[in-house]
């Protein structure tokens, strides 16, 4: 009877309708509560905010100030933000070696593969919010950490180091290396979820590829290459994408703290907003660099 | 050794084959155990640099303080106490904030699936036009950190109005600061915590279900909303509880929302109370114990404390969820 009813629509017109009436609470939320507050971000951001009981909001248009602030006067903020990018850099190729590791290990028949793939998920729960770094926030505990660091037994690390570069083995390259090795704890923290991504993509691939390719005979490693891999590569932009936003959302990031002091403390509305916007260039700019390398430098399996 | 002679065996049954080539059996199975022992070695050390925090602030916590000055307690506590509980209870202000935060994480987890579920079946089924470009939003949702906008969000909500009605009512805008209004608002549009990721997940998952279903659904003159209640919800079952457990722990644990858009004017949730608790510590040995700053080993038996009651209901829920947690995870990971 509502065919009827509504002879005037073909179907399509009223599939799309219906689609739009599902995506109505997105469509929504994404005009008013993103769109509105980006583009008043972005003006913000060429303004000088102040606020006053009376008038609400008061904004004085001041130009590219806050950027040029941001990169020639502010003393913190271009180190910051180069730290901030290295640390990505290195951080997120090690989390997705370590990742693809962990779920070609876990890929593996084994006892207590259950148990071991629900540990390395764990920190998808306990890393979030406000439980990252709640010991190391404040102020009394840094400074009792590096006297802890500084006179406490578990110093294996620093003696081999020493002793590494004493007998002569290249400082810069062993530094980077000891760097990794003494951030495997936020790495392995921070990969929990690319790990079940990687895994599931595993699990995607039959058995009887790499018979074939066994009896074409090819190693091991070369059919980890030939076939694991490129099946896989898709997953590496998923997975590089995500890792690259989760380091950027970070709480204990360095900008985002900076970001965040700049708006609750020093009431600076303006100022934070260009440091975000400059922030999310630098973001986006990161993940369309790494997808492009990974697409062009990958070869893909189609 | 060639490659091949190690790659053969493991297609056959792996010790007829090597009784017959002698040598090799014993080779091959140090080969295999050493790769297991290996394997074995790897994953212990991996598992246990999570589980070490966990284990060492379980005992952290059960110990009296001067356990820990004790060089010849390692692991465990001497004198094993549950007063750092009943203390950290306290600072937590636990019976109101546990319940405050168990409701607002239900309540905007439930909110934020529905609108994503919504959303994500609409991408996933529906042909309109503009598509493509709705769906980018969707993925510019989740590439924007919150915090970009969060500032003029912040004003938004702090000076709010829709269309000016409120400013032409009753003279000035709206404060709706000290409401939690403004995180439903979001939550009930999937604008909240990660939805963006939730919606992509809904509808890698809906795309995953064949369209047979749906058609026979149609042809029996079922209705788009009927078919999508009665035929779809049920088979997306596993996804949307597995959306919303990650919406429920992450929403728990969550401080830049919950500092932004909740009123925090008394802080009464739990992640707010655990990111000040030091601040809460302090002033509770300034006024009850008559010390300025109360002993670093104390702060660290507190937090720990603290952790682990905040932490408690995520890990049982884990526990008994575990499955769920991943199958959204696994969906994402199929190709589209």
């Amino acid at each position: 009877m509502s065919i009827q009813k509504k002879r005037g629509m073909t179907i399509r017109t009223r599939r799309a309708i219906t689609g739009y009436l599902f995506i109505l609470p997105f469509l929504f939320g994404f005009l008013v509560f993103m769109v509105r507050p980006m583009v008043q971000s972005i003006a913000m951001s060429f303004t000088n905010v102040t606020l006053s009981a009376k008038d609400g909001v008061v904004q004085t248009p001041a130009g590219w100030a806050n950027y040029i602030f941001a990169f020639t006067i502010d003393p913190e903020f271009n180190q910051m933000l180069v730290d901030e990018i290295v640390r990505m850099v290195t951080h997120s190729l090690a989390t997705m070696v370590l990742a693809f590791m962990i779920a070609l290990l876990l890929n593996q028949n084994f006892k207590g593969r259950a148990l071991a793939r629900a540990i390395f998920f764990l920190p998808v729960i306990l890393s979030s919010g406000v439980l990252v770094g709640v010991e190391t926030n404040n102020s009394l505990i840094i400074g009792m950490k590096e006297l802890i660091t500084q006179s406490n037994n578990l110093n294996i690390g620093n003696a081999l180091f020493t002793l590494l570069t004493a007998s002569g083995m290249g400082e810069q390259a062993l530094e980077v290396v000891y760097g990794l090795i003494t951030s495997v704890y936020d790495i392995v923290m921070a990969s929990g979820i690319q790990i079940v991504v990687f895994l599931s993509g595993l699990q995607t691939i039959p058995r009887s590829m790499y018979e074939a390719a066994e009896m074409e005979g090819s190693s091991a490693w070369e059919s980890f290459w030939m076939v694991t891999f490129p099946i896989i590569s898709p997953l590496l932009i998923v997975n590089m994408i995500y890792t690259i936003i989760d380091f950027f959302m970070k709480t204990d990031n360095l900008i985002m703290e900076k970001i965040r002091e700049e708006m609750f403390i020093s009431l600076n509305y303006g100022y934070s907003a260009a440091l975000s916007w400059i922030y999310f260039m630098v973001a986006i700019m990161m993940i369309g660099i790494s997808s492009l390398i990974i697409i062009k430098g990958v070869k893909r399996y189609e | 050794m060639s490659n091949k002679t190690v790659a053969v065996p493991k297609v056959a049954g792996f010790f007829e084959r090597n009784r017959k080539s002698g040598g090799l059996l014993l080779r091959q199975s140090l080969r295999t155990k050493g790769g297991a022992v290996i394997r074995a070695l790897m994953l212990f050390g991996l598992c246990f640099l999570i589980l070490q925090p966990i284990l060492d602030k379980i005992s952290v916590s059960l110990m009296m303080q001067k356990d820990l000055y004790d060089t010849t307690i390692v692991v465990i506590p001497r004198n094993p106490t549950l007063d750092n509980y009943t203390l950290t209870a306290e600072l937590l202000n636990l019976n109101k904030s546990l319940f405050n935060t168990a409701l607002i994480s239900l309540v905007t987890a439930l909110m934020q699936i529905i609108a994503c579920t919504l959303a994500g079946y609409g991408f996933a089924r529906f042909d309109f036009p503009l598509k493509k470009v709705w769906f980018a939003c969707v993925i510019l949702v989740i590439i924007i950190p919150p915090q970009t906008i969060s500032s003029s969000l912040y004003l938004h909500f702090r000076y709010f109005d829709v269309l000016g009605i409120f400013k032409s009512l009753t003279g000035s805008t709206m404060n709706l600061k000290g409401s939690s209004l403004p995180y439903l608002m979001l939550s009930a549009t999937a604008m909240g915590l990660k939805n963006g990721l939730y919606i992509f997940m809904v509808r890698q998952y809906f795309k995953s279900i064949p369209q047979s279903l749906e058609e026979a659904a149609y042809v029996d003159g079922a209705s788009s909303l009927s078919t999508f209640l009665r035929i779809m919800l049920p088979q997306a079952v596993p996804i949307l509880v597995s959306c919303f457990l990650f919406a429920f722990v992450w929403q728990w644990t969550d401080v830049f929302y919950t500092q932004l858009f909740l009123p925090t004017a008394n802080t009464q949730y739990l992640s707010m109370r655990l990111s000040g608790l030091v601040d809460s510590l302090r002033t509770y040995a300034a006024t009850r114990l008559g010390m300025n700053v109360p002993p670093v080993g104390f702060i660290m038996q507190i937090i720990s404390t603290g952790v682990l009651i905040v932490i408690a209901p995520l890990l049982v829920i884990y526990l008994f969820a575990q499955r769920w947690f991943m199958e959204s995870i696994s969906a994402t990971g199929l190709k589209d």
